[in-house]
């Protein structure tokens, strides 16, 4: 009886690898958004498996906002070299220096928004025809009703009300000359399924994600990290703790959380327990009811 | 740990969002910040009670009208099953979303208000159902503590439906008795209804056995791409990737290979974390021939004594999803499996009345959320199955080529 059975976390593996060779199928010229976060890096050794012993037929792209926390850098660049792909990296800062895009200002100002232009830009002065992301329908309420191969138009926008339903393992990517595709093979995994999964594959994991010390403070309910990027208001004090970040993004908008977890068993039961979302320690999504929605339809990630 | 991927429907007072609120509540599946999130919304809009909806109605549209626009996906984990739920909004493009959600759901909640007992929506949900061959179907009668918990309001509802079920083709319907509001026999079994003998809901999606879904039988594994290492140190590797479809596949077995009809044995399988022995549904393998078969995406390798039919031409019961009404002279891009090809509608045979079952031969295109069964001629010849013995080889898309739209579904005949 159990002879056929799959455990669910190898039922979302198969699904996550026959997308990722659907996409490489209907896009010749495709690459993964790679951020260096948990999701990015699944998806990364997903793809390495799916065409393994042949080469994936994507490159990483990275865009680098100039505010990402150090170790997420030099993690992003270890991982490349360790898992053989080649690693293409866009700055916002070259967008901001073209007058592609003006900095926010103001003592929330992040570059958050900004990365959209330069991610858009990249997608079209690489040619790309699909970008392979991390992204997972549990995430956000705007991603629970994204499809897997979700259609953009000539300007890089999502079109939330008009999106191709998508039945059985029928993807549908056809496109005209200037569009591109999002695909999101991890849709259906669950911020657990993916530590799960990096527990079972032993993958390698930015140090960021584990507890350690650091100088915080907090802004709006948000324990913020101190950097050069954000710097601390008249009434404002920091201190040190022991934290640990839930999501990797900007120092400028990514929350920490007070946790001693410092492996991943502890870390699994921590995000098991958890009350608060993924993505509740992350400023830029608290701007607006719709703030992830609105970032999308212009093309973010 | 397995998975269980199913479908919520029913009307939009019924109650299926407070049931699917409680579901994700007493799972704990739902955070406390989306929690104060959705309480905050529902009273900025000057809701009554906390509207449930806006858990999973994210986009803006929906939030403002109040309406759901598209199918969700949530997610939700007992210690014993993972479960994949897809929220079908139950008004206007009904027919679309649930065909979408069903798909690829095994299992169907209905919902029924006890109060209401069959009406023709739930009839339509119902057919859909099991139109799209998902095996088992629990009848939520929901709403009992306003009939005071009695057991005759449940047995006629119980009775109605299985009148009505008569004329479908479902393996395994189930009724349950229960109060979203008040949480009986949702989680826990009620006691203010002893009469009821079975479990209550979670307890059963937790349990019920959908392994013998599965089509073990038929071995179809539709080629995705072919593998060939440019580089590295295996030079000679060629390896056919994809999902097995159907059936199971091992080391050594005879294979043909469509559409030329070579045979060949399989010399190795690879999952996605090494060899292995045998590959069956879902699994993604890459499968090594002994002998260099000129294969490419769109063939299929199935057994020689056990081959799908192969046509030009099709018999389909077709969804019309698009707003854009069928063009009989119109050519569709048709995806099936991993094989594309352009096909012309020859004929539409007859109209299917949801609601009554009955079949109007009507010679009009098809509009949405019809279903007709049509009879289609391909360009180049399917491997197919029956959407019956086949979920995967049994079911087609069509795609309009001026706006590469989705704007059918269909099921092989």
């Amino acid at each position: 009886m159990s002879h056929f059975n799959l455990s669910h976390l190898d039922q979302l593996e198969h699904e996550a690898v026959h997308i990722i060779r659907e996409a490489a199928a209907w896009f010749p010229h495709a690459a993964i958004l790679f951020s260096g976060g948990k999701d990015s890096l699944v998806l990364a050794a997903l793809a390495r498996k799916a065409f393994a012993p042949a080469r994936p037929p994507f490159a990483l792209l990275h865009v680098d906002t100039g505010h990402n926390f150090p170790e997420t850098l030099e993690f992003r660049d270890r991982f490349a070299r360790d898992f053989g792909y080649r690693l293409v990296i866009r700055r916002v800062q070259d967008s901001i220096d073209a007058g592609r895009v003006a900095e926010e200002t103001g003592p929330n100002a992040s570059r958050n928004a900004l990365q959209t232009v330069t991610l858009l830009d990249a997608i079209a002065e690489l040619r790309l025809d699909a970008a392979l992301g991390g992204g997972r329908r549990d995430e956000e309420k705007a991603r629970a009703k994204e499809r897997v191969f979700s259609h953009r138009d000539c300007y890089g926008q999502w079109d939330p009300k008009n999106q191709r339903p998508e039945l059985w393992r029928l993807y549908n990517g056809r496109k005209q000359p200037d569009e591109h595709f999002r695909v999101f093979p991890l849709s259906n995994w669950t911020e657990l399924d993916v530590w799960s999964y990096i527990q079972r594959e032993k993958l390698p994991l930015p140090s960021l994600y584990f507890a350690h010390e650091r100088e915080v403070f907090l802004r709006h309910g948000t324990l913020l990290a101190v950097s050069p990027h954000l710097p601390l208001q008249a009434q404002e004090s920091s201190r040190r703790e022991v934290v640990r970040f839930r999501t990797v993004g900007d120092m400028t908008c990514t929350g920490a959380i007070r946790s001693a977890a410092r492996d991943l068993d502890t870390i699994i039961a921590e995000v098991a327990a958890a009350r608060q979302t993924e993505r509740g320690t992350r400023y830029d999504d608290r701007r607006s009811d719709t703030a992830m929605e609105d970032r999308k339809r212009q093309g973010y990630f | 740990m397995d998975l269980l991927r199913l479908i919520t429907c029913g009307n939009v007072d019924d109650g299926k969002s407070t049931l699917l609120g409680r579901l994700l509540h007493d799972t704990k599946s739902i955070f406390e910040d989306q929690w104060v999130a959705v309480q905050r919304a529902s009273e900025r809009r000057g809701d009554a009670r906390t509207d449930l909806a806006l858990l999973t109605d994210g986009l803006r549209a929906e939030r403002e009208q109040g309406i759901t626009i598209d199918v969700a996906y949530r997610y939700f984990a007992t210690p014993r099953r993972k479960f994949i739920l897809a929220d079908c909004p139950g008004h206007q493009q009904y027919t679309r979303n649930m065909v979408t959600g069903a798909s690829s759901a095994q299992l169907a909640l209905l919902l029924v208000d006890v109060r209401k007992g069959l009406t023709e929506q739930t009839c339509r949900h119902a057919f859909i159902t099991t139109l799209l061959r998902i095996r088992h179907l629990i009848v939520c009668v929901n709403k009992m503590d306003l009939v005071g918990f009695a057991q005759a309001d449940f047995d006629r509802v119980r009775e109605q439906f299985m009148a009505f079920a008569e004329r479908l083709d479902a393996a395994d319907i189930q009724f349950i008795p229960l109060s979203a509001l008040q949480g009986d026999n949702v989680v826990e079994k009620s006691a203010r209804m002893p009469w009821y003998e079975g479990a209550p809901l979670l307890y059963t999606l937790e349990t019920v056995y959908v392994r013998n879904d599965t089509n073990l039988v038929d071995p179809r594994f539709p080629v995705q791409t072919v593998i060939r290492p440019q580089e590295d140190g295996a030079p000679d590797f060629r390896g056919l990737a994809g999902q097995v479809a159907s059936g199971v596949l091992r080391e050594g077995d005879e294979v043909v290979h469509l559409p030329t009809g070579f045979t060949s044995r399989i010399r190795a399988i690879h999952g996605p974390s090494g060899p292995v022995a045998e590959a069956f549904p879902p699994m993604s393998v890459v499968i090594e021939l002994d002998r260099d078969l000129d294969v490419s995406r769109g063939d299929l390798l199935a057994r020689p004594n056990n081959q799908p039919n192969q046509s030009q031409d099709l018999e389909v019961m077709l969804c019309w999803l698009a707003s854009a009404p069928m063009d009989p002279a119109r050519r569709y891009r048709l995806l099936h499996t991993t094989r594309e090809t352009k096909c012309l509608v020859r004929e539409v045979r007859y109209k299917l009345d949801i609601t009554t079952l009955h079949r109007n031969p009507v010679p009009t295109p098809l509009e949405m959320n019809d279903l007709a069964r049509v009879a289609l001629h391909c360009q180049a010849p399917l491997f197919w199955d029956s959407y019956k013995k086949n979920r995967q080889t049994g079911s087609i898309v069509l795609i309009d080529e001026a706006t590469n739209a989705t704007v059918a579904a269909g099921m092989i005949l």
